[in-house]
């Protein structure tokens, strides 16, 4: 479905109003953190100690993204992983480290949503793998993070590309539905379905649409109990 | 030709939306303390209420205390949270230290909250547990907790099919934990992913409902969000008379209905998978998912022949439990003995406990955590006079709580201590952070408790019965 249909599926909510420029998503070129660790649960993405908190403040979350690999039990960065190691230490900014490369069936495990607002938060608008879990994939989106299908072969090309040069950059673009190795010009095409690709786009929320659903649609009754 | 995960489903179609997910009614939605807070500050931020609240139960069970300690601070708040919550939007909330309360997946079924053919989603993975029931049940994030708060709906795409058929008998000492354990060594963590399961097979027509309802627990472990059970005659027993479940000619009507709620015989499934039950022993795990696991009397992979990105993994995990490639784990000292959790907190699970430790005595040193998964559960193991048997050999029940599960309340087990537990998760840290877990049935945490060491529970000379 192009573009000009979805607005037709789309425009007659007219209250919806996107989010904007800090939501809203359509192409990241970056530099990337590759994380490659298989099955990597989202107990490890942020520990359950850090799910105490009753807010979605993202600098909160942030901090806690990948806690217990980053640091050790007394709070000092552990020297070997990845996320401590330059130039991959560098916060995300603008065209630097907001794309994470990861291991395959990322996210497995808890259904928190806290899990994507530490990714969110850390400042990562991408995770590339070759599978994800299905609870995390979805908060994913709705937390305005774009997960990227590839296939195995092109996950670990990225892998590589990384390895031997860290400053390599991956090109995410999200209305043509590709993804670009910019070290080899290597690029895949990945799967995202018109409606949520368009949420994205616009920074729209799954809520305000099932809200204006139920102007349209009937809900079966509901129960006695 | 429909599967019954299709029918449920198609009943459930609101719209399906031209190029996105379908809409989705939700029959039910279960709310706890840790996953709930964010959604209801989105409702208040968008100035709208719960859309039907009749159909929301909410309860604290993540940071509620095992023992009569005041709850942890930060765990309180959010407790306090859900109360007030709840309050104000006017949803039935079974409060902490109440007869009500329990953990959600354990207090669902066991009030007949959850019952065959219905849609029910709760921002938990392991809400898969309802799916035991005949239902598909689902885990959700918080933004989704927050759009059925307030349109009683959800945006999904349709998951795939699989049915998992067990066939034959299972043999002794093996329980439909050891069943779940074995289905994810041989698939692995992310084989399901994408699917929506059905168990079915002669072994699981044998199988009793809270039997059922550990195995869907576990569909999430294999990566199915959803684990379907066709209701049958153990499923109308199981709900017939609690305190939701229809009653009179209205249970007659619904009995009549949900026998419908099986897959037709020429359903096609996208996938389709069948393990011989008497090829499943009791069941260990003994590295950081719960599927890497072994029958209790194997032994752990060696490195032999796997590539360098699989012996790394196997590397890393044995590195962290401090296990050897190649070793048996039988007669390995356990520190922590914990039985509870949603996936095996009921009734039958603490009989199976008891009828192991009877006339015995807990092993000098190790601590053992005992926490009934809801106050209905624990006050049936008073009833029953199982809590003297296990005060006899040394036990003390406690009292409801996720507790061990997930370290979110005071019960931790301590860096490099290792426990073996009934629990569904041995990630890394998930009991503490460097706690070490074995993930084990019932029976076989039990010989652990009372030998110290991991037993094989067939080798046990029997107990006398209950």
């Amino acid at each position: 479905m192009n573009d000009n249909n979805l607005s037709k599926v789309i425009t007659p909510l007219p209250t919806r109003e996107g989010r904007g420029g800090e939501s809203s998503l359509s192409v990241v070129q970056s530099t990337c953190i590759p994380i490659q660790i298989d099955n990597c649960n989202t107990d490890l993405i942020i520990p359950a100690r850090y799910l105490a908190s009753t807010t979605r403040d993202p600098k909160f979350f942030g901090d806690a993204f990948m806690h217990d690999l980053r640091f050790d039990a007394d709070g000092q960065p552990v020297a070997d992983f990845v996320m401590n190691q330059p130039p991959y230490s560098a916060a995300p900014s603008e065209g630097v480290h907001q794309i994470i490369v990861a291991g395959q069936n990322w996210g497995s495990g808890s259904s928190r949503e806290h899990a994507a607002w530490a990714i969110a938060g850390y400042g990562v608008r991408v995770v590339i793998s070759s599978s994800f879990a299905d609870i995390h994939r979805n908060n994913l989106l709705n937390c305005f993070v774009l997960p990227v299908i590839v296939s195995e072969a092109f996950q670990q090309e990225l892998f590589a590309s990384i390895t031997q040069d860290p400053q390599t950059q991956v090109r995410v673009d999200l209305p043509a539905q590709t993804v670009t190795n910019m070290a080899t010009g290597h690029s895949e095409h990945f799967d995202i379905n018109g409606y949520k690709k368009y949420c994205l786009l616009n920074g729209l929320d799954d809520i305000d649409f099932l809200l204006e659903s139920l102007q349209k649609f009937t809900l079966p009754p509901s129960p006695a109990a | 030709m429909n599967t019954l995960f299709d029918k449920i489903w198609d009943a459930h179609v609101v719209q399906n939306v031209p190029d996105g997910p379908t809409q989705l009614y939700i029959d039910r939605l279960y709310c706890h303390e840790v996953t709930s807070p964010q959604a209801f500050d989105t409702l208040r931020d968008k100035g709208i209420g719960v859309l039907r609240p009749q159909q929301v139960f909410a309860m604290p069970d993540h940071n509620t205390p095992s023992d009569h300690a005041a709850p942890l601070a930060v765990g309180a708040k959010q407790m306090d949270a859900l109360k007030r919550n709840c309050q104000e939007f006017g949803i039935r909330h079974f409060d902490m230290g109440t007869k009500d309360n329990g953990i959600i997946h354990v207090v669902g079924p066991e009030k007949a909250l959850s019952l065959p053919g219905m849609t029910i989603v709760c921002g938990d993975s392991h809400t898969s547990t309802h799916g035991a029931v005949g239902a598909i049940a689902m885990g959700i994030g918080t933004s989704e907790v927050a759009q059925v708060l307030a349109s009683q709906c959800i945006l999904q795409q349709k998951p795939r099919t699989m049915r998992i058929n067990i066939e034959g008998q299972l043999g002794p000492c093996v329980t439909a934990k050891d069943v779940a354990l074995y289905i994810m060594a041989q698939m692995g963590t992310g084989g399901a992913t994408g699917y929506a399961v059905e168990y079915a097979g002669s072994a699981i027509r044998d199988m009793s409902m809270e039997g059922r309802l550990t195995l869907s627990n576990l569909s999430i472990e294999m990566g199915s969000r959803a684990g379907l059970i066709a209701p049958d005659e153990t499923t109308f027993a199981y709900l017939r008379g609690r305190e939701y479940a229809p009653k009179g000619e209205a249970w007659d009507r619904a009995v009549e209905q949900w026998r419908q709620l099986r897959s037709d015989e020429d359903a096609v499934f996208d996938c389709e998978v069948t393990y011989r039950a008497e090829d499943i022993a009791p069941r260990i795990t003994y590295g950081t998912n719960p599927g890497a696991g072994i029958a209790i009397d194997g032994c752990i992979p060696t490195l032999d022949g796997l590539s360098d990105t699989e012996r790394l993994q196997l590397d890393t995990q044995l590195q962290y439990m401090q296990f050897q490639p190649g070793q048996c784990l039988l007669g390995t000292p356990v520190d922590y003995v914990f039985l509870g959790a949603c996936t095996n907190g009921r009734i039958e699970d603490f009989r199976a406990f008891a009828s192991v430790v009877k006339g015995r005595q807990k092993a000098p040193g190790v601590v053992a955590w005992l926490v009934p998964g809801s106050w209905a559960v624990r006050q049936q193991i008073i009833d029953e006079g199982i809590d003297k048997i296990l005060e006899d050999a040394g036990f003390e029940l406690r009292l409801p709580s996720c507790s061990a599960c997930l370290a979110m309340n005071a019960d931790k087990v301590p860096a490099g201590k290792l426990s073996i537990s009934t629990s569904n998760r041995n990630f890394v840290g998930r009991q503490g952070p460097g706690a070490r877990t074995i993930l084990a049935s019932p029976l076989t945490v039990a010989a652990a408790a009372i030998t110290g060491v991991i037993t094989d529970i067939r080798t046990l000379p029997p107990a006398p019965p209950l």
